[in-house]
C-alpha cells in the first residue's frame, strides 16, 4: 500500500490515563502542506499534535513517519526528521542565544565527536534564517518575548528537519510579533519547501497562512482541506457554536471571520457608520 | 591538536569567556571548538570552564598536599613526596601512608561523589534546592544506618549496608511518590521534604529506646566523620566511583537538555523517562557508597554544583564540575575540622553544615531577590 504522506496516524484513539480525548482518528498531513490544525478549547488539537510528535502515544491505532511506526525508530532519528516546538520551554539560566540555538544539533551528535565546524555553519544558517544572528551573543532571558519566540525557533531549525511541528508558536506574543513568527514559517514553508503543522488559537491567521486546515471539534476532524474551500459561516458556527460572517480578508483575498454583532449594542454605539456598514453588509450577505 | 575560535567575532553582552577574533560583531558562542585525530574527535570547550576546573584541580592538590603534611606530627612536603615513594622515616611512613592519605583520598572521593549526586538531583528537580538532603535520600540512610546500630547491634559494614539500602530505597520511594506523567520538579522535592521528615521521627523515635552508648554510636554516625578512614574505606568509594561515575557523567548531557523542559528534550530525541530512572538511581546508590563511608555529611551535595555553576558560567549543570567542587569542598572542610581547633577534632559534619548554612542563606536570598521562590 502507498503511504499517503510522510506522517499520517490511523485510527487513533488518544487518551490522558483514563479520559478518552479522540477516538478513530484519521489524519494525514499533506507533504510539502503548511497545515494548521483549529479547534474551540479542550477540542483535542494540542493532544493530536503530541501524538504526532510522539510525546503521546495513542492507546490505539499507530503514527507512520517516513514509511515507519513512529514508535519504531530510535529517539535521537526521529529528532532527525520531525522537529517540534513545544508551547513553553526553559531556557536555562545565563545561556547565550547561539549556545541554545547550539543544543538543536544534539540529535547530529556522536559521543566521539559533539561538535564541529559543520555544526557552526548550520546554527549560523538557522539564527540567519530567525533573524537572530545579531544576538547570538546576547543571554536569552534579557531577550523580549518575540525575540525569544525566534530562538527557539532557530533551535528547532539547527536539528534539519524539512518536518516541523509548531505547538501553538504565536501564544503570548502581541500581534506584530504574531505576524512575524507567523511570516516565518509562512518563508519556511514557501521558500525552503518545509512541511509545518501548527496548532494556533486564531482562526484569522489559520486562514490567512494555511494550505491547508484540518478544525476539530469534540476530538474529531469536523472538516478539512484547503480553507477558501472549508471556512463556511456554517463550518465555523457548527464548530466554535458561535454566529459569525465570513468576509474575503480585503488584503490576502482568503476567508476573514468576523463574529456577529449579538444583540446589535455595538454597532448602534459606535455610531451611524459603524451601522450603516454592519446594515448594508448584512442586506449583502443575507440576499447573496 | 588545534584550538580554532568557534565563531567569526565578539557581539556585544558576550561573556569575556572567547578572545575577540578578527570579523566584525556577529555570532558569538563561548565555546572554541577542541579538534584530535585529524578531526574524528572534536567537542565545544569554553575557555572559562576550562580555567575554572584546571584551578579547582589545582587547588584540591594543594589542600590534598597539606592534609598529608600537618598534623601533631608534621611533616615538610619533600619528606611526604620520600613518604610516597615509600623512602624515608617510619613514622612518616605511618603517618602519611596508613594515617593521612587514605583519609585524604576519601575526603576526595566522597566529596567528589556527593557533589555529582547533588548535580543530577539538583537537574532533574529542576531546583538548586534540590539534593539528597532534601529529597529524603538523607533520612533514609540514617534511619536504615540508626535502625542496624540499635535493632541488630551491627557492625560498620552492615551500618553502611543499612545506610544504602535505607537511602536508595527512600529515593525509589520518593520517585515514584513524583511520577506523574514524568517527574516535575516541585513534586518531587515536596514529596521529598514529607517522606524525611516522616523517616527523621522513625529515626529520632529509635534514638529514644535506645541505651545511651548506642545512642552515642548512633549520633556520631549522623553527624558524619571521616575520623575512621583507612585504606578498606578508600576502595569502597573508589570501586563504587569507578562503575557510578562514568554512567552518570555520560547522561550529562541529556539531564542538560532535560533542563529546557520534557518536551523540548524529547523533541531532540533524549528518552527521557529512562534517562531520570537511570540518572536518579545511579546518583543514589553513589550517595549511599559515600554516606556508606563517611555518615551523612551535610550540605557538599547542595553547594557544590550550584557554586561551580555559577564560577564557571555554564549554561546548565556542570557535572564534572560538580565533582571537582565537591571533592575541594570536602577536602578543605576535613582539613578545617582537624586542625581549627586543634588538639581537639571536629566531625567534618559541623563544618559542613555551618558553610552549607551560610550557603543556603544566600542562595535563599538570591532567589529571592530574582523573583522565583
Amino acid at each position: 500500500m502507498p503511504e499517503p504522506s510522510r506522517l499520517w496516524g490511523e485510527d487513533l484513539t488518544l487518551a490522558y490515563d483514563q479520559s478518552v480525548v479522540s477516538r478513530d482518528l484519521q489524519i494525514t498531513i499533506p507533504d510539502n502542506s503548511f497545515t494548521v490544525i483549529v479547534g474551540p478549547n479542550a477540542c483535542g488539537k494540542s493532544t493530536l499534535l503530541r501524538a504526532l510528535s510522539r510525546m503521546l502515544k495513542p492507546s490505539t491505532g499507530a503514527v507512520h513517519l517516513d514509511g515507519r511506526l513512529i514508535g519504531s525508530y530510535p529517539s535521537k532519528e526521529v529528532a532527525r526528521r520531525l522537529g517540534l516546538l513545544p508551547q513553553s520551554s526553559i531556557a536555562p539560566d545565563g545561556i547565550t542565544v547561539a549556545d541554545l540555538v547550539a543544543r538543536g544539533r544534539y540529535p547530529h551528535q556522536k559521543f566521539l565527536k559533539q561538535w564541529s565546524r559543520a555544526d557552526e555553519k548550520v546554527i549560523n544558517e538557522a539564527m540567519e534564517a530567525t533573524g537572530v544572528l545579531d544576538l547570538a551573543g546576547r543571554m536569552v532571558d534579557e531577550l523580549s518575548g518575540g525575540q525569544r519566540q525566534r530562538v527557539w525557533l532557530a533551535m528547532v531549525l539547527a536539528q534539519q528537519t524539512p518536518l516541523l511541528l509548531l505547538d501553538e508558536p504565536t501564544t503570548y506574543l502581541d500581534i506584530a510579533h504574531q505576524m512575524d513568527v507567523l511570516d516565518l514559517c509562512a518563508e519556511l514553508h514557501h521558500d525552503r519547501a518545509y512541511t509545518l503543522v501548527a496548532v494556533l488559537h486564531d482562526l484569522n491567521h489559520a486562514c490567512r497562512y494555511a494550505t491547508h486546515l484540518i478544525a476539530m471539534k469534540d476530538g474529531r476532524v469536523a472538516a478539512e482541506g484547503d480553507p477558501a474551500d472549508i471556512v463556511t459561516e456554517e463550518l465555523v458556527e457548527e464548530v466554535f457554536g458561535m454566529p459569525v460572517r465570513v468576509i474575503p480578508d480585503p488584503e490576502t483575498g482568503t476567508p476573514l471571520v468576523v463574529p456577529v454583532d449579538r444583540g446589535g449594542r455595538i454597532a448602534r454605539r459606535a455610531g451611524a457608520g459603524g451601522a450603516q456598514w454592519g446594515a448594508a453588509e448584512g442586506e449583502e450577505a443575507r440576499s447573496a | 591538536m588545534t584550538l580554532t575560535p568557534a565563531r567569526s567575532g565578539t557581539s556585544p553582552g558576550a561573556p569575556a569567556a572567547g578572545a575577540p577574533a578578527p570579523g566584525g560583531g556577529r555570532g558569538t558562542r563561548s565555546a572554541r571548538v577542541l579538534r584530535l585525530a585529524g578531526g574524528r574527535l572534536s567537542f565545544a570547550v569554553r575557555p572559562r570552564t576550562a580555567a575554572v576546573y584546571g584551578a579547582l584541580l589545582a587547588a584540591t592538590a594543594a589542600v590534598f598536599a597539606v592534609s598529608l603534611s600537618v598534623g601533631e606530627y608534621t611533616i615538610p612536603l619533600p619528606r611526604v613526596l620520600w613518604a610516597l615513594a615509600g623512602q624515608g622515616e617510619r613514622l612518616d611512613l605511618f603517618f602519611v601512608r596508613d594515617v593521612r592519605l587514605p583519609r585524604a583520598w576519601v575526603a576526595v572521593l566522597v566529596g567528589a561523589g556527593l557533589g555529582v549526586a547533588g548535580g543530577v538531583f539538583q537537574s532533574i528537580s529542576r531546583n538548586p534546592l534540590g539534593s539528597p538532603d532534601i529529597i529524603g535520600f538523607t533520612g533514609g540512610a540514617s534511619t536504615g544506618a540508626v535502625a542496624v546500630i540499635l535493632v541488630l547491634g551491627g557492625s560498620m559494614v552492615q551500618v553502611s549496608i543499612g545506610a544504602m539500602v535505607g537511602g536508595v530505597a527512600t529515593a525509589v520511594l520518593v520517585y515514584l511518590l513524583a511520577l506523574k506523567q514524568g517527574v516535575q520538579g516541585y513534586r518531587l522535592v515536596l514529596v521529598g521534604i514529607g517522606i524525611n521528615a516522616l523517616l527523621l521521627a522513625v529515626r529520632d523515635y529509635l534514638i529514644t529506646r535506645a541505651e545511651l552508648t548506642e545512642a552515642m554510636t548512633a549520633h556520631i554516625w549522623m553527624i558524619g566523620s571521616l575520623n575512621a578512614s583507612g585504606w578498606g574505606e578508600v576502595i569502597a568509594v573508589a570501586s563504587a566511583m569507578a562503575v557510578l561515575l562514568p554512567v552518570i557523567l555520560a547522561l550529562g548531557p541529556r539531564l542538560r537538555l532535560m533542563e529546557m523542559g520534557e518536551q523540548a528534550a524529547r523533541g531532540l530525541g533524549v528518552p527521557v523517562q529512562g534517562t531520570q530512572v537511570t540518572a536518579m538511581l545511579a546518583a543514589s546508590a553513589l550517595t549511599g557508597a559515600a554516606i556508606a563511608v563517611s555518615g551523612p555529611i551535610a550540605f557538599i551535595a547542595l553547594a557544590a554544583p550550584q557554586l561551580v555553576r555559577r564560577l564557571a558560567r555554564t549554561d546548565g549543570t556542570a557535572l564534572f564540575g560538580a565533582a571537582l567542587m565537591g571533592a575541594l569542598l570536602l577536602a578543605a572542610a576535613d582539613l578545617a575540622a582537624q586542625h581549627a581547633l586543634a588538639p581537639t577534632q571536629l566531625p567534618v559534619g559541623v563544618v559542613t553544615a555551618v558553610i552549607g548554612g551560610s550557603y543556603l542563606v544566600w542562595v535563599l536570598y538570591r532567589e529571592w531577590r530574582t523573583g522565583h521562590a
